[in-house]
């Protein structure tokens, strides 16, 4: 991995790191990733986008929820979400990075079920060190730190992986739960996905600094700032603040610089706020097709693999979206389901209320 | 007279103040460009540039903490919670600051700072998108609570809003956003604080409500007459001030009362309506006032909402009962 400058357009001028270029080619001296772990980062990460066009699809005709699509972040998501270890380590994520807590272990018909309404479906299983989305912007961070804390504490051999957005970054909860990270050596990757977008907010707004992992040093941590199209170096950089943390070296933040190729959510309409032109820059750097690029010139992709890919992979999306559109319906009784573990009487009698008894 | 839904009007009121007022300033997340995410601050960027229109970082307390200094600095700041569940990230600017600062400073500083927030389910949002939390603000003395129903009173509370010397947290039910049109004259108007408003008459019973509820109360009482129940429908529009006055007046002259709010029953501002209908005209009672909200658990998923919020059935019976004793 080597760092270099990289303009765009969005952005002023950052020191980068990368493995793999836009155009596919390996950066001079940088070293790849595995054949056999690069394709398994291409198949989520090919996997992730199929996904999102396809629940776009069913929401637009009603029948999947609002849903905020990773669409040009998947490198981001698969490679960060491969630098942990599912058996030991904990994800904390936001909402936009889906396929990261299917990779952690969280299957794809349950977070699925979350989004057609699914109650009893939709619970995370046991076993499963994946927090549930988090809607409430940077909330998770202290948590997470807690939960780093609490490891540690507790002697465990984990590391926390929390994600959080470009948005996410100016809220109190960030800077104190990185702050408080600082102070007690929690075992925790702070990894901020930078898509240049907060809704219709420009990064620029956001903060008047040149880069987000600066800010680690004020909390007297170490922070990294990657290319985050570029899946190798995500990885790289990630799984490195991964084993420094594992060691009781204490959190890091990794700045993924990226670019969120579609709408903020399927509410939201980009055409009121963003230049198409930033988008077409975008494409020329687009994740997928850079890793199936480099594929290519090492003779392990063509077309007809991508067919059998893609094929294969709607395939799998469409029998968890089946499994979830099964799940069991939300039942109006859920409205009281897990609020209490033994719920106060006055509640006792509005839920039979609204079973239709007597109030 | 123009025609305008409540987007419409709230967008209007802005226009007419800020072009009054070159003090007043527009200040929240996605208000410039996008227009905020329902469009209510739509074209006012265009309009008076970026200095007055600002979007902001994502950071809730930031910008109603700053909305204060404005105010100190002499601007007119209305700024916009994106959600008014996302006020919970601001609210010790609000309640513990906003709400104390006159008193804080006996007397020397006033904070002239209107926050705006949409809220309220029924349009399948998010989590925390919906949550009615009006009542946490009534225990934050200091801040004003206004919560219009329909678009005239949407244009009229918030110019009054704007021009109040104290700080008001202006609460906009997103359901009702684009539900209708009313007539909404061009140019500025108030319509003042602490002046409840019958919306539809009746002798047998009287609904009280406010924002999108009072739409409820509307069905409601169409379904009653159905049954030969009259029911009245009144629209208290501010919590604080709330219009002890006319609450009481119209609840005497009906004996019965039943009150209906979004959010969750206990502790909501019902209590505080029926506590003082208890207080006040306690003899003028033909039945125990009764309250129909949310049940008292977090608002569900959006699947859920429909059986979580107060329903028309729901009001209905309370009525029902009233009637009968
Ligand atoms: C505390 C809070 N304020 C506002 C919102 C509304 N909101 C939802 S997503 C979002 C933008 C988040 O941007 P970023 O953190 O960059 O994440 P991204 O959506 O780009 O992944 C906003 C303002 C919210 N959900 N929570
Ligand atoms: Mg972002």
């Amino acid at each position: 991995m080597s760092a270099r400058a990289v303009v765009s357009k969005n952005r002023p001028v950052a020191m980068q790191r990368q493995v793999l270029q836009p155009d596919g080619k390996l950066v001079d001296g940088a070293q790849p990733m595995e054949e056999e772990f690069l394709l398994e980062a291409l198949r989520w990460m090919m996997k992730s986008r199929l996904y999102d066009h396809r629940v776009i699809g069913l929401q637009r005709q009603g029948q999947f929820g609002v849903y905020s699509p990773g669409m040009g972040q998947e490198a981001s998501i698969v490679g960060s979400a491969m630098a942990v270890d599912p058996a030991r380590d904990w994800m904390v994520p936001q909402y936009r990075e889906l396929m990261a807590s299917v990779h952690h272990g969280l299957p794809l018909e349950v977070i699925s079920s979350q989004y057609l309404g699914k109650i009893g479906p939709a619970r995370i299983p046991e076993g499963v060190k994946v927090l549930p989305t988090q809607v409430a912007i940077a909330a998770q961070l202290p948590q997470a730190t807690g939960l780093a804390w609490g490891l540690k504490l507790r002697g465990e051999d984990s590391v926390v992986i929390a994600y959080i957005g470009d948005g996410g970054s100016s809220e109190g909860d960030f800077h104190e739960g990185l702050n408080l990270a600082g102070v007690t050596k929690a075992p925790i990757v702070f990894f901020l996905s930078n898509n240049q977008w907060a809704i219709s907010t420009s990064r620029r707004v956001q903060t008047a600094t040149r880069s987000f992992a600066l800010r680690a040093a004020g909390y007297g941590f170490d922070g990294v700032e990657v290319d985050g199209n570029d899946v190798m170096a995500v990885y790289a950089a990630t799984r490195a603040a991964v084993d420094k943390a594992r060691k009781g070296g204490g959190p890091s933040l990794v700045e993924a610089t990226t670019y969120r190729m579609s709408f903020h959510n399927t509410t939201d309409n980009p055409s009121r706020y963003q230049d198409p032109k930033d988008y077409e820059e975008a494409k020329t750097r687009d994740p997928i097709e850079r890793v199936q690029k480099y594929l290519a010139s090492i003779g392990l992709w063509d077309g007809k693999k991508d067919e059998a890919w893609t094929e294969e992979l709607r395939e799998e999306n469409d029998r968890a979206l089946k499994l979830a559109a099964e799940a069991q319906p939300p039942n109006p009784d859920d409205v009281f389901a897990n609020v209490y573990q033994d719920p106060p009487l006055r509640i006792v009698r509005q839920r039979s209320e609204l079973a239709g008894g007597q109030r | 007279m123009p025609q305008r839904n409540i987007v419409e009007a709230i967008n209007s009121a802005l226009t007419d103040e800020m072009q009054a007022d070159q003090r007043v300033m527009v200040l929240g997340l996605d208000v410039g460009k996008l227009g905020g995410v329902f469009r209510t601050t739509s074209g006012l960027i265009e309009k008076f540039g970026s200095e007055r229109v600002v979007d902001t970082p994502l950071a809730e307390a930031s910008i109603v903490g700053a909305s204060l200094g404005l105010a100190l600095a002499g601007m007119v700041p209305v700024a916009e919670i994106q959600f008014l569940g996302f006020t919970a990230q601001a609210f010790h600017q609000i309640g513990p600051q906003l709400g104390k600062y006159r008193q804080r400073s006996r007397g020397r500083y006033h904070c002239q700072v209107t926050i705006r927030a949409p809220f309220g389910g029924g349009i399948r949002s998010p989590e925390f998108h919906s949550d009615a939390v009006e009542a946490q603000f009534v225990q934050a003395p200091g801040i004003k609570i206004v919560m219009p129903s329909n678009p005239y009173d949407a244009k009229g509370l918030l110019i009054e809003a704007i021009r109040d010397p104290d700080p008001v947290l202006f609460c906009e039910p997103d359901r009702l956003y684009r539900s209708g049109k009313a007539e909404v004259p061009d140019g500025a108007y108030t319509v003042p604080f602490g002046k409840a408003s019958l919306v539809r008459e009746g002798d047998n019973v009287t609904l009280v409500a406010w924002s999108a509820a009072v739409e409820l109360c509307l069905r409601a009482a169409d379904a009653l007459a159905a049954d030969g129940i009259s029911a009245a429908v009144l629209d208290l529009r501010t919590l604080v001030p709330l219009d002890v006055e006319t609450l009481c007046t119209q609840v005497a002259k009906t004996g019965r009362c039943v009150v209906v709010h979004e959010a969750p029953l206990s502790a909501g501002f019902g209590a505080e309506v029926s506590a003082t209908l208890m207080e006040e005209i306690f003899y003028d009672l033909d039945a125990p006032v009764m309250r129909v909200g949310a049940f008292d658990v977090p608002f569900p998923a959006a699947s859920l909402e429909d059986h979580y919020l107060p329903s028309l059935d729901r009001v209905v019976k309370a009525v029902k009962r009233t009637m009968e004793s």
